[in-house]
């Protein structure tokens, strides 16, 4: 190398980085409207509604003061009467500006009698401060000196909490603070999450199981047959959702299309309930998921030749042997991409089992949906649906392990 | 069928395969094949031809219209092709990816049953053989094209089968390895002392590695026979097309006489030449001769044939030259000629003298 070229090789690579500097702001360029889009439109809706599950702040709002207190009181017996005397102080400008509207929704969840007695409290309250509110306070309602209330002030009073997180697997903390299961009676949640992971599961692996042979057949039969079925396999795409579902209305009511060939037939005597109830709605779910099977599988199945099978064959092994060992091997990556699909497509489906199902088909989604537009509880449906996007991500993580460690590649 | 054989009995017999797709086009026409036991038998044709089915009756994913196959005493026909013992190497390898290269040997094994301790001493055998022994624990994604030859080879024949099948094995690599995994099939069969029946539709491997080539035009067998007869005494035009590089003449058989015959050419000119497939006197024929039999000028003064020729053009080929030149109305007309000093004086436009023996020249029916 001649000394003019060693000399040369400073300005040589500022020139590489000046080049590909460029190269990456045009990428970044173009990249930059979906960006903002997705941050806009996506990350930060999503990540206001989840935070929402663990969001605490209604106090701290209301009666900033208190709260503060309140967190450094140790719980036990009655708080200080520097507590009483900021809560009697801060309730008034807090009804003034509204915040206490909100906040007493928040008092309903630990206890629905506590934001009749602020309202109450409010009203009686004197006009000259007194010396010691935690003497006027009992005497205004008796319940003041009870610790349980204050309690269940301080459990409102940190900014964040995990009470909707623990109560969407049914948990809650006790007075110690401690973790227990919430009383039988009470139990909801775990049950719903098992029904959504059975009704999931029982969705993908009819899906599979239908799917498998149909993709199969579509990868070997020639172009312009399996063309034709293909239009059929996504022709469901092209129908409206709502559209498919009161379909199987239409289809397995008790005076349906199906009930009335059975009855015709002389199969039944009575109809079958066949709708409003598990069955319908795994019927539906799958019939709109399928395609969502079909199509990985069918992309992974054609790129496998046919001499594959031949080969294991000429080799001695039975056609049935020759397709489990070397045909079905090949096409896993194509029947956990499907399966993964579907599962976690399936957890999320919130109309068809509303539209479908009986009162104990209900998914989780369902319950987001009550907690959202029903009760305005926008804090358990942030919970359950951080649950559910927990239990999708973990699923997810799964699937990329399982892929990773076994490649297929080709 | 019962039949007697005074000589030992050919490994593979086809009598009188047809095969048919549509019931109207014969794929492969009244085949009769014998393919002796240790033999290389190389099926040749264009794409089409019938060779490919032929080699897929045999494995047994097809089956024969009419007629039978026979590998050794049993009839094929109606056994299935997992119980026909017949190793198989396919176009693309067809080595199975979720497996490693181990694995894949082990696989016809297992299948059979064998007790571990053999299967390991075959698969390590057979791995000594195409020396990959240290890719043992590789997948087939991990190997080059050629290595990957070696395993589908190793695979066709771990389990000893009787007959190895080969379609279009080298047709992947490039001129290369192709050569260099001619030359390596070659010696395995004469190693191992294989039956191999290999489908090629590249005349050069064909004639490279076969002991007997079949070569197939329109479902039927035009010739068998060793790659030099191929070459030198072909039967028929579409073999002597088809194999090797060929100058044509039209022309007509003007004498007869036992197995040579005498050529009449356009413009009055005439050759001597041998017999193929002419049957009578004033039958229209084509002449057929090699462009490495044809000498050029002084080389040419003492054959018996000589004319004249016009050279239209050169094409350098390094070891050689290829002249073309127009001679009885063909502008298409070869002749190969060795570097040497005289090529320097020859131009395009000039005459030449062009000649040949009798014996280098065929008189063919024309097709």
């Amino acid at each position: 190398m001649s000394a003019a070229m060693i000399d040369d090789l400073p300005k040589l690579k500022a020139q590489l980085r000046r080049a590909e500097r460029l190269k990456k702001l045009k990428a970044l360029a173009l990249i930059a409207p979906l960006v903002i889009f997705l941050l806009l439109a996506f990350v930060f809706p999503i990540g206001t509604m989840l935070w929402r599950g663990i969001d605490n702040s209604e106090m701290q709002l209301a009666l900033p003061q208190t709260a503060q207190l309140l967190q450094q009181w140790d719980g036990q017996n009655l708080p200080s009467a520097e507590v009483f005397k900021s809560l009697a102080s801060e309730l008034p400008s807090a009804q003034k500006s509204g915040a206490l509207g909100k906040y007493g929704r928040r008092l309903n969840y630990e206890d629905p009698t506590l934001k009749t007695l602020m309202t109450q409290t409010l009203r009686k309250m004197p006009i000259e401060p007194p010396s010691d509110w935690s003497q006027t306070l009992p005497q205004i309602n008796p319940r003041w000196s009870d610790p349980k209330v204050w309690q269940a002030l301080k459990n409102t009073a940190p900014r964040l909490t995990d009470r909707y997180l623990l109560a969407s697997v049914d948990v809650e903390r006790n007075a110690q603070g401690d973790l227990q299961f919430v009383a039988p009676d009470k139990k909801v949640y775990l049950d719903i999450f098992q029904r959504t992971l059975i009704i999931s599961g029982t969705v993908t692996l009819v899906c599979l199981l239908l799917g498998f042979p149909l993709a199969y057949l579509l990868a070997t039969l020639p172009t312009g047959t399996s063309n034709l079925l293909m239009i059929f396999v996504l022709l469901p795409f092209w129908t409206s959702l709502l559209v498919r579902t009161a379909a199987w209305i239409v289809l397995l009511q008790s005076g349906g299309l199906v009930n009335n060939a059975l009855i015709g037939l002389g199969i039944i005597q009575e109809p079958l309930q066949l709708v409003f109830n598990r069955f319908g709605v795994i019927v539906a779910m799958t019939h709109i998921l399928l395609p969502f099977m079909i199509l990985p599988l069918y992309s992974v199945m054609k790129g496998i030749s046919p001499s594959y099978q031949r080969a294991a064959i000429s080799l001695g092994a039975h056609p049935f042997k020759a397709f489990w060992q070397v045909y079905v091997p090949q096409t896993l990556a194509g029947v956990a991409a499907g399966t993964i699909l579907v599962f976690i497509m399936a957890l999320g489906y919130y109309i068809t089992p509303a539209l479908l199902g009986g009162p104990s088909d209900q998914m989780v989604s369902y319950y987001v949906a009550y907690y959202t537009n029903t009760t305005n509880n926008w804090s358990m449906a942030a919970a359950l649906g951080s649950l559910l996007l927990i239990a999708t991500l973990v699923l997810y993580a799964v699937y990329n392990h399982l892929v990773n460690k076994n490649p297929v590649r080709r | 069928m019962e039949q007697t054989y005074p000589t030992a009995t050919p490994l593979v017999r086809f009598v009188g395969v047809q095969k048919t797709y549509d019931g109207v086009i014969r794929v492969v026409k009244n085949l009769n094949l014998d393919i002796q036991r240790g033999e290389f038998v190389t099926l040749l044709g264009p794409s089409g031809s019938g060779k490919t089915t032929c080699l897929m009756m045999l494995a047994g994913f097809e089956t024969p219209t009419s007629g039978d196959i026979f590998l050794g005493d049993q009839k094929l026909n109606t056994l299935p092709p997992h119980k026909r013992n017949i190793g198989m190497v396919f176009q693309n390898y067809a080595l199975f990816p979720h497996m490693t290269v181990e694995e894949n040997l082990y696989y016809p094994l297992k299948i059979r049953k064998l007790p571990n301790n053999q299967a390991k001493q075959k698969v390590e055998r057979i791995l000594d053989i195409i020396k990959l022994k240290s890719f043992a624990k590789r997948r087939p994604s991990q190997l080059s094209g050629g290595q990957q030859q070696r395993v589908a080879l190793a695979r066709a024949l771990v389990f000893e089968p009787q007959l190895v099948l080969m379609d279009e094995p080298l047709g992947a690599l490039d001129k290369q390895l192709r050569e260099h995994m001619q030359l390596e099939l070659r010696q395995l069969h004469k190693a191992l002392g294989l039956t191999v029946v290999f489908v090629t539709h590249d005349q050069g491997e064909a004639l490279n590695m076969s002991d007997r080539v079949a070569v197939f035009n329109d479902g039927i067998i035009q010739q068998i026979d060793t790659p030099l007869n191929l070459y030198e005494y072909p039967n028929n035009a579409f073999v002597a097309q088809f194999i090797g590089e060929n100058n044509t003449l039209a022309g007509t058989v003007a004498h007869l006489s036992g197995d040579t015959c005498r050529v009449s050419l356009a413009h009055g000119a005439a050759s001597g030449a041998r017999v193929s497939d002419i049957k009578a006197l004033n039958e229209s024929t084509l002449l057929s001769i090699r462009p490495e039999r044809i000498h050029l000028n002084e080389a040419a003064q003492a054959l018996a044939n000589r004319f004249t020729a016009t050279i239209r053009d050169f094409t350098y080929l390094g070891d050689h030259v290829r002249v073309r030149c127009e001679l009885l109305d063909n502008d298409q007309f070869y002749v190969k000629v060795p570097i040497s000093d005289t090529l320097e004086s020859l131009q395009p436009g000039m005459t030449v003298q062009l000649g040949w023996r009798d014996e280098d020249a065929r008189a063919l029916s024309k097709p």
